[in-house]
Parts: structure tokens; C-alpha cells; sequence
């Protein structure tokens, strides 16, 4: 498969703002993912040099951190909580609700590319579990029933 | 103006405060009533989120829980005024969940707006810093010492001796790092203070850097917590604003710089080497101790590097003595312990007291037993890696000491209580599958042994050689034990035989035979 066109220009202006931070990789990632949703491989050897790195520590770091994602994610991402105080409050039958109603399991995208879906261990809302977050907006108490109008919501405002 | 106070905490939006916040908002202004809505931390008592308080001239009175739709009839009844209504709790001080705690280190928490410096400067902020300043750094040193504070991140170690080693290390940089990696399940409270009070943690980092001669201080903190990002950042820049960061801090001619760095969902940079790992830039690899991280550390050089709620103690101590601090608590665990109720209880939330409370009390009286009205059959304290509790084991006391005896451990203070519809079996599953995702790889009892520990358990609730099974499960978790570098591969065993000898029949065990 072709790799998907990336913009070298943003990411150029990414490195040159953050490279002197001293441990100025994962400021660097981040900077990428916030501004294109993911962190095209194509750009890795870009990153390499500007931080004087080995292209192998660059893919190193983005591997490890479950938080990277080297593909485009949809326009919304769900993390769903799959931590034990979640699972005391029923989250095993909202994350089965939630990959039937969206159709995808983990690490997936919508067929519409609307949600891309991801687990996540722990939010520290635990105090009103099950919890979700979607992009950065935490939603405590999700009932199957509660996912969906979340879900409808966000569907009709955009 | 009348006070209207709605939090901006993460887990009171999540139940929907910003509707009730903008709610409020148009339906002041469609009324023509001049109100100041001020946004909060939170109380720490979830299941009234989102409450709304209203400054009355007899104290803040409390409503909740409030749902945007029902803020108009909270109008209607005249709430401004602290009139009656079905949600009013009268005044929120005297709500006994939070009257009967010992607020130290969350004393400010839900009373002032987090990122107003004055009100952090009202409510007694920056005494504790203003007194560092004016003191030799040993003499700051040893009063964290003498308050008995050990780390609040789980592993207990005495602060003042971590600082007096970063202190006597020479080196022309040294650096203070706070662990904000909240990963533990069932954990909130570093949360819930970065939220509601980031000038406390500020100040901590400030005095350990005065304490040790550090200049430069690093929040890691990690991504799952958008809205603390947002408050740490906007607290710090307030601070930078007043003199409080930076060069020449309030005219005492010593520098302090503060930067919040963001992790990436990687559970064991919880772990403080390879917290520091990620910090500069790398894989989290756990790094082999010695040499510690207080001679050795970030990039290097001495470090001091503490959990949230640890630093955040700081601040009090300095204020009003360590023996003020050391004269809450029992044995050896002195001073508060912010306890966090998740899970299935009818009141979860943050509770604030001297150690030497039982687990009974907090599940109970506090907690109000579970939320779906079956019995308690279990919980987890600690976190992911804390031991599963029967309800024998429930009369325990808050201490570490108390804990380690029955094989436990109290962690950063987090308790999930679960119903008597949980398969534990399950729960040593998830305990060993947990392990194999963040495993960071370096020792292979942890990388590899939590994927045979997956396989085993399933080996074992098959029924396929239970005994046999058992027996190497128990083998494996000894292998573990002793043969990782970190608690990630090393307490994983804690959750997983835990469940195993309190629970043995979820397993398809029977009680005579878990002693084999």
C-alpha cells in the first residue's frame, strides 16, 4: 500500500520549535499527533535527523507508547475504560455494546471513518465508572443506553 | 453577586457540569440576576457530582446531584437564596462525608477556583514556601523528615531520606520530577488535586527545589488527563506571571523552573526509572537500581523525583511543622492518606484521614456498602497490583505495615470494591493479561511469564490438570516475584494469588486443595 501524503512543512515547523527541549522526542511526537492525528512513518527518518537519533529509536519510541498511532485515526477517537473499577460497574457489557453498535473492535476505524476505537486503562474517573473518553471529553456512568444518544449526539452536530 | 460555585474536576463534567454550568449561565442572565459563577475542584463526593454550592451569608449551601434540565426549577425555588429543594444538602461543610475527614493535603480542594493565584493566596498558599525560603536547606530537609511522610505513589519510602540523598549528592544540576503517571485503576487523587489545587503541587516542587538546590522541576504527567493539563498549565503560567516560578523567586535570588511533560499511555512509566527514561526522550525501559535515582536520575543527576500527592503534602508541612503533620496517624504510616472509593459503592469519592482507619469503616461508612445493593465480595486495594481482600479481611487498619502483613498493600491509597457477582478467576486473568500489555520487556518473568500466566489460569478454569496447573501457576508467580526489576512484573503475582487463596471455588478449586 501506497503511504498516505503527509505534511512535511507542519511537521518541519514542529521540530524546529521543540528539538532543543532537552528529551525532545516525545514533546515531538506529540506535537505531530495533536496537529495530524498520527505520526506518519515517513516523517520517522525526517525526526531522526533533526534529533540526531538512529531511525530505529524513533520507530522504537512510537511503538512503545500505546498512545502513538502510526495511521490515521477516524474523526473522533473512543477509549474505553477496560480497567477493574470499570469492570465492577459492568463495563464488559458496554465495550461488547459498543464494538457491535460501532462494528469494530479494538485499534479499529468506522467503515465511515467517523470513530476509531481504542482501550484504555484507566481514565482516574473512577469514581463514577464505566467511564469513556472521546478525543479529550470524559463521560462517566455509561450505560449501554447512554452510549448511544452520546454517540447520536455527535453525529447530528456534525 | 451571589457566588455560584460549579466544578470544572474531569469526573464532575463527565456527569455532565459544563451543561449545568452554561445552564446556569442563561438562565441568571434570562432572569436579569447578577451572579458570579466560580468553576471549582470538586468536593470528592461523586455520587452528588455535579454538586452546586451557593455562597449564603451562613455558609455554602449544596444541591445535588443537579442535571442541566433541572436548573430552571432550582431558580424557581429560589436556590440563590439557599431555599429549600428536593436536592439541597444543606451546608456542604456539614455533610458528613466530608466533616468526619482530615483534610491536610486537600484542604483547599473544592472550596477555591484552582487557577486564582489570590485564592490560593487567601486560603493560607505560599506559607509554606515563604517559610522555606528563609531556612537552610538541611533545616528544610529535616523538617520533611520529621513529619514521617513517606511516599504516597505505593512504595512508602520515606521522603525526607530521598531528599537528604539528592541534597548531599554535588552536582552543578540537579531536578525535582513529579510523578503524575496516575495508572492505578481506582486511583484519582493526583487527579483530582492537579485539578482543584495545581498551585499546591507547584508549591511542593518549588520547596523540594530550594530543599536540594534543584532549578528545574518536571511534571510528567499522563495523557489520559486532559483537563489537569489544562489546569497545571494555566497555574503554572499564573505563577510565572507573580514571581512565585523563575528567575529570583519572590526577591530570594534562587531560580525554579517548572514544565509539564506528557506521557503516552504507557502504564509502567508509573515506574520511576522509567519514568525517567521517558522524560528523556526514550522507550520506558525500567533501569536496573542501583545506582538511585537521588545520585543518578533524570539525565544523569540527582533527582528527586516524588508522586502528586507526596509533594503536595509539602506544602502543609513547611507551613505548620512536620510534628503538626507526624501527630496524625499510627506506628510508622504518620500524617493523612487521600483514599480513593471507586468501584461498586453507593458513595464513591476521595476521603481524607489520619492512617489507623479499617477498610470496613471507609467500604462502609463512608462508602455505604455497593452500589448495586448485593454484598461486598471483594476488593482491590493499590491499584492493578494490589492483592484482592476478602471480607475477612475488611477489619484491617489503614497502615502500610497492617497491609504488608496480610500479603497487600496499601499503594497510592485506592480501593475497588467489587459486588458478589464477580468471577475472580477472571480477575487473575485480567491481572496477567494486564501485565502482558504493559510489560516494558526488559525482564523475561514479566514479559513472557504474564502470557504463560493467561495461559495457565485458562488451563486451570478449564479444568484441564487443575492441580498440576495450579502448582505451576504458583511456580510462575514465585519466578515473577523474584525476578523482575520493577513491581510491574514483580507484584502482577499479588492480584493474581490473592484471588487465588481467598477465592479458590471461582476457580473451580476447592478450599482443601489451594494449600497443595
Amino acid at each position: 500500500m501506497a503511504e498516505q501524503e503527509w505534511d512535511r512543512e507542519t511537521v518541519q515547523g514542529i521540530l524546529a520549535s521543540l528539538k532543543d527541549k532537552p528529551g525532545a522526542l516525545l514533546p515531538v511526537l506529540h506535537g505531530i499527533q495533536d496537529t495530524l492525528g498520527y505520526v506518519p512513518p515517513g516523517s520517522v527518518p525526517l525526526i531522526a535527523s533533526e534529533l540526531n537519533l538512529s531511525r530505529a529509536e524513533v520507530h522504537g519510541v512510537i511503538t512503545f507508547y500505546h498512545y502513538f498511532r502510526d495511521t490515521p485515526p477516524g474523526e473522533q477517537t473512543i477509549y474505553v475504560c477496560r480497567a477493574e473499577s470499570c469492570q465492577s460497574m459492568g463495563s464488559k457489557t458496554l465495550e461488547h455494546h459498543i464494538k457491535q453498535r460501532l462494528g469494530v473492535d479494538y485499534h479499529e476505524t468506522t467503515a465511515d471513518g467517523a470513530f476509531s476505537l481504542e482501550p484504555v486503562y484507566c481514565l482516574g474517573n473512577c469514581a463514577c465508572s464505566p467511564s469513556i473518553m472521546i478525543d479529550k471529553e470524559v463521560y462517566g456512568r455509561v450505560t449501554s443506553q447512554r452510549f448511544d444518544d452520546i454517540i447520536e449526539t455527535i453525529r447530528e452536530s456534525t | 453577586m451571589i457566588k455560584v460555585f460549579v466544578p470544572r474536576d474531569s469526573s464532575a463534567l463527565s456527569l455532565g457540569a459544563e451543561e449545568v454550568a452554561n445552564a446556569i449561565q442563561v438562565e441568571a442572565a434570562k432572569r436579569d440576576i447578577g451572579i458570579e459563577l466560580i468553576r471549582n475542584g470538586s468536593r470528592g463526593m461523586y455520587w452528588l457530582e455535579p454538586l452546586v454550592e451557593v455562597a449564603t451569608t451562613a455558609g455554602r449551601i449544596a444541591y445535588g446531584p443537579v442535571r442541566a434540565r433541572e436548573v430552571s426549577l432550582l431558580f424557581e425555588a429560589g436556590f440563590l437564596q439557599g431555599a429549600a429543594h428536593p436536592l439541597r444538602l444543606g451546608l456542604t461543610e456539614d455533610i458528613p462525608y466530608l466533616k468526619n475527614q482530615e483534610r491536610l493535603t486537600f484542604a483547599r480542594v473544592g472550596i477555591t477556583d484552582p487557577v486564582s493565584l489570590d485564592d490560593y493566596l487567601t486560603h493560607e498558599g505560599y506559607r509554606g514556601l515563604k517559610r522555606a525560603l528563609d531556612m537552610a536547606p538541611a533545616a528544610i530537609v529535616d523538617e520533611v523528615a520529621q513529619s514521617g511522610l513517606r511516599g504516597r505513589g505505593g512504595a512508602a519510602f520515606p521522603t525526607g531520606i530521598k531528599w537528604r540523598t539528592v541534597l548531599n549528592a554535588a552536582a552543578a544540576q540537579k531536578y525535582v520530577v513529579c510523578n503524575a503517571d496516575e495508572g492505578d485503576s481506582g486511583t484519582f487523587s493526583d487527579r483530582l488535586i492537579m485539578e482543584g489545587d495545581p498551585f499546591v503541587l507547584i508549591e511542593g516542587m518549588t520547596i523540594a527545589g530550594m530543599a536540594v538546590g534543584a532549578t528545574k522541576g518536571y511534571i510528567y504527567l499522563r495523557v489520559e488527563y486532559p483537563h489537569a493539563h489544562r489546569a497545571l498549565n494555566e497555574a503554572i503560567e499564573a505563577a510565572y506571571r507573580a514571581g512565585y516560578l523563575g528567575k529570583d523567586i519572590l526577591g530570594s535570588g534562587r531560580s525554579f523552573d517548572l514544565e509539564v511533560r506528557l506521557g503516552a499511555g504507557a502504564y509502567v512509566c508509573g515506574e520511576e526509572t522509567s519514568l525517567l527514561e521517558s522524560l528523556e526522550g526514550k522507550r520506558g525501559l525500567v533501569r536496573f537500581k542501583p545506582p538511585l535515582p537521588a545520585i543518578k536520575g533524570l539525565f544523569g543527576q540527582p533527582t528527586i523525583i516524588n508522586n502528586v500527592i507526596s509533594l503536595a503534602s509539602v506544602p502543609i508541612i513547611l507551613d505548620k511543622g512536620g510534628d503538626y503533620y507526624r501527630d496524625f496517624g499510627m506506628g510508622r504510616s504518620r500524617g493523612t492518606l487521600p483514599i480513593q472509593l471507586a468501584g461498586n459503592l453507593k458513595h464513591p469519592g476521595l476521603v481524607e484521614k489520619a492512617f489507623g482507619l479499617t477498610l470496613r469503616e471507609l467500604l462502609y461508612d463512608y462508602g455505604g456498602g455497593s452500589a448495586s445493593g448485593r454484598p461486598l465480595r471483594a476488593v482491590q486495594v493499590g491499584g492493578p497490583l494490589g492483592a484482592y481482600l476478602p471480607e475477612s479481611q475488611f477489619d484491617t487498619p489503614i497502615d502500610y505495615e497492617a497491609f504488608a502483613a496480610i500479603w497487600a498493600v496499601l499503594g497510592h491509597g485506592g480501593i475497588v470494591a467489587f459486588d458478589d457477582t464477580v468471577n475472580m478467576a477472571e480477575m487473575a486473568r485480567y491481572g496477567m493479561e494486564f501485565c502482558a500489555i504493559e510489560s516494558c520487556g526488559k525482564c523475561t518473568p514479566c514479559r513472557i511469564g504474564s502470557t504463560r500466566g493467561v495461559e495457565v489460569i485458562d488451563k486451570i478454569t478449564s479444568g484441564i490438570e487443575r492441580d498440576k496447573n495450579v502448582r505451576l501457576l504458583r511456580d510462575l508467580s514465585d519466578t515473577m516475584l523474584n525476578g523482575s526489576l520493577c513491581a510491574l512484573g514483580g507484584m502482577t503475582p499479588y492480584p493474581v494469588l490473592s484471588a487465588l487463596n481467598h477465592f479458590p471455588e471461582d476457580f473451580g478449586v476447592s478450599a482443601t486443595e489451594k494449600a497443595a
